[in-house]
């Protein structure tokens, strides 16, 4: 049986990991290449990297395919990574520096054609879409530009396209959930998963364990994200896992 | 000790490397015919299409240096398209021949379920073997793919796993094996597989 996963999420900017809330009032969590290694001990099931200084100044793709290629020489377990990607050949350098995925967000919105490109080049297992989701007015509102610019996008309609262009899974972040550590959008997760058959991965909220189920067991998410639930409290993907095993939830066995 | 692991123009090589790099052997890249004469032990990784694998393949002579390895009892082992590839031919965009070194057909995955199967997914032993010692019966694997291995003889299954169905995902056949799953990207489990391959003398 295929199993659930927990992702640790590490955001970048200026070569450090950092972390904010709603995506802004980022505070510097440590250096991204050590807190790789402690995932890897600690047995998480993926990895998934984003730059978050992607399309504003300081961006540095150099580094970030730096960064990369030391983390895969010593985590062996899948990488996503992304933040700013807008062409096949920015693609295929993260998958030559030793991304499995890379994560696609505001340039599948802004050109939508690149996700048919890249998934007929490296697959579709390659090409992850990223979706910074608010609830405004009673819709699933599309941000791009890291949260900034709100887009005429809504969720649903959104990932039925994707998923035609090719996309190989969703990462669906609740925006105004983001850092809050109140748990996820359950019914933004519900909506995504009933229009794919793609992998969901839930992002933005997790604070508990609990949250971690609910994503799981009441809106039938395929991954959970973290990063605050793991970055501020003594929690760590072992404990997590203990925890959803017991509470039923089919997760990978490592010993 | 001389560990060769194939470059032939089918993806990223370089996981594979660091991982033997990380069990504690000094594995390096070979892509001519005369540098697979000098190896003790070959991998073949890949990902990517069957058809263009075989044409690579050829076009850069190694398919009679890969015969030649194998008819030395020297182990060889395919990862992911490299382990469909030992298949007697491949199905992925129309049918080619494939290196014919365990009777099998490589066809798309028809079942329950979205594909590729990727994911974390355990194995369902049959028979024992040697790049399994020491690692537990009911742990966890990295998968990605959209074809598997259809065995002609049961007697050439190691394991299966199960995704909507139950198909094979070992292979082997004296000094031969190869695993579906990505062993260089399934932590702990995976590195130990690849150690014991640099152990292995190649016999069952």
């Amino acid at each position: 049986m295929l199993k659930k996963r927990i992702i640790p999420m590490l955001l970048l900017s200026q070569g450090r990991m950092v972390k904010g809330k709603q995506f802004s009032a980022f505070r510097d969590t440590g250096d991204p290449v050590s807190a790789a290694r402690i995932y890897n001990a600690q047995f998480a099931d993926e990895l998934v990297f984003l730059d978050v200084d992607a399309n504003r100044q300081g961006s540095d793709f150099e580094q970030l395919l730096n960064l990369i290629d030391k983390v895969s020489s010593e985590c062996f377990m899948p990488l996503s990574v992304g933040g700013g990607v807008n062409s096949v050949e920015q693609v295929r350098r993260l998958v030559q520096s030793g991304a499995d995925k890379v994560v696609i967000t505001t340039a599948a919105i802004e050109n939508p054609g690149l996700i048919n490109d890249a998934s007929a080049i490296f697959g579709r297992q390659c090409i992850v879409v990223g979706l910074d989701v608010k609830r405004e007015d009673g819709a699933y509102r599309l941000y791009s530009h890291c949260g900034r610019h709100k887009t005429e996008r809504e969720l649903e309609e959104f990932i039925r396209d994707m998923t035609q262009r090719g996309a190989g899974e969703f990462i669906v972040n609740a925006v105004d959930r983001d850092g809050m550590m109140q748990g996820y959008d359950l019914d933004m997760i519900k909506c995504a998963k009933a229009v794919t058959d793609r992998p969901v991965l839930a992002a933005g909220g997790a604070g508990t364990f609990a949250h971690l189920a609910a994503a799981f067991q009441e809106a039938n998410a395929d991954a959970v994200v973290c990063a605050s639930i793991f970055h501020f409290g003594d929690n760590n993907p072992i404990r997590a896992r203990s925890h959803l095993l017991n509470a039923g939830v089919p997760m990978k066995l490592i010993k | 000790m001389n560990i060769g692991v194939l470059n032939y123009g089918m993806g990223n090589i370089k996981s594979v490397l660091n991982a033997i790099d990380a069990v504690g052997y000094d594995a390096h890249v070979v892509a001519a015919p005369d540098q697979l004469a000098e190896l003790t032990h070959l991998i073949i990784p890949g990902v990517g299409a069957f058809g263009n694998a075989m044409a690579n393949l050829a076009s850069a002579a190694l398919l009679e240096a890969i015969h030649d390895h194998v008819q030395q009892g020297r182990p060889l082992m395919g990862v992911c398209l490299g382990m469909q590839l030992l298949a007697t031919q491949g199905e992925e965009g129309g049918v080619n021949a494939g290196l014919d070194l365990i009777p099998g057909v490589v066809r798309h995955l028809e079942v329950d379920g979205p594909v590729p199967h990727v994911g974390w997914n355990a194995l369902i032993h049959h028979q024992e073997h040697p790049i399994f010692q020491g690692v537990k019966k009911h742990v966890d694997f990295y998968f990605v793919h959209s074809y598997y291995f259809a065995a002609q003889d049961r007697r050439h299954v190691i394991a299966e796993t199960e995704y909507g169905a139950s198909f094979p995902v070992v292979v082997g056949r004296d000094n031969i094996v190869g695993v579906q799953f990505h062993p260089e990207k399934s932590q702990d489990n995976g590195l130990k597989i690849l150690e014991n391959f640099c152990e292995w003398d190649g016999r069952c």
